[in-house]
């Protein structure tokens, strides 16, 4: 009997101590996902907390943002470590702009049937003059407008 | 971030209709807005919005290529406002007229070869390549 007691005792105290455990990592991934959500722009990082080690993990712009978001993780009182498996994105490589030349070819081709209208090219903007009618202009921009130029400034009389 | 405020609702709707390889970058100013619809009305959706937004397309800050999908064998419908389309030898306004479309007439779709000039072919057999602002995909 004493035995049994015993080891009831032993399975009570077990349990008790398993049951506090799993609260405390709920509770730190809690307050470490908040203080990271507080930080501008580490809104694609998640937590997982088990035992007390902190796993960072989704992705961010830069690789300072990824280590301030482990920093934030190890300054939360009760957090022993951080894994921190955040990935740095890849940088956009810049939008690409249509050569002069290109552009020229380009919006000789799109102004043909467009009487009116005078183009000019520089440096990728492409700069409208002349005369339209309204409900041609839509067609004309669009057809610009697919030509990757840098910017078109419309200064078109519209009739 | 302005410009992605001012056209939010272009950028949102952009981002809702289906359009792949979508990409929205703002750089000097200007709003780059590119990708494929999957069909015409969702473009024309896109560019009545645009024209809300920035009437007249007078303010510059943006340039918006959007792309029709359609791939070789496709049916395309010769959109001029009343004219024939010209179908021509190679990719240009300076290349010699090899053939004729007329307006409302569906053509078949052999390549893209670039976004401004597709390679066509009727269904009298002329074939060359015909300007893609005048063609809507079927």
């Amino acid at each position: 009997m004493k035995f049994t007691k015993q080891f009831i005792a032993i399975l009570v105290l077990f349990t008790l101590s398993f049951a506090g455990c799993k609260p405390k990592d709920a509770d730190l991934q809690t307050t470490v996902q908040e203080k990271i959500n507080d930080m501008s722009d580490a809104s694609g990082v998640t937590v997982a907390v088990n035992d007390g080690v902190a796993t960072l993990s989704g992705e961010v712009q830069d690789a300072a943002t990824k280590d301030a978001a482990g920093k934030v993780a190890e300054d939360v009182s009760g957090i022993k470590s951080v894994v921190n498996n955040t990935t740095v994105a890849a940088p956009m490589a810049p939008v690409t702009i249509t050569n002069d030349d290109a552009l020229i070819q380009g919006v000789t081709d799109a102004t043909k049937d467009y009487p009116g209208v005078a183009a000019v090219v520089n440096n990728g903007e492409i700069t409208l003059t002349g005369t339209i009618e309204r409900s041609k202009l839509p067609n004309l921009m669009q057809s610009l407008n697919s030509l990757n130029p840098k910017k078109i400034t419309n200064n078109l009389t519209i009739k | 971030m302005a410009l992605q405020d001012k056209y939010k609702k272009l950028v949102d709707t952009a981002s809702t209709s289906g359009i792949s390889d979508l990409q929205v970058r703002e750089e000097n100013n200007v709003l780059y807005i590119r990708g494929t619809a999957q069909d015409g009305s969702t473009k024309d959706k896109l560019w009545d919005i645009y024209n809300q937004i920035d009437p007249d397309f007078r303010s510059g800050d943006v340039v918006m290529d959007i792309d029709v999908a359609a791939s070789g064998g496709a049916k395309l419908k010769v959109t001029t406002e009343t004219s024939n389309l010209n179908i021509r030898k190679g990719p240009g306004t300076d290349q010699p007229i090899v053939g004729k479309a007329a307006h409302n007439e569906i053509i078949t779709l052999i390549s893209k070869s670039n976004d401004q000039w597709w390679l066509v072919k009727t269904d009298a057999g002329e074939e060359g390549y015909a300007y893609a602002q005048y063609l809507s995909p079927q």
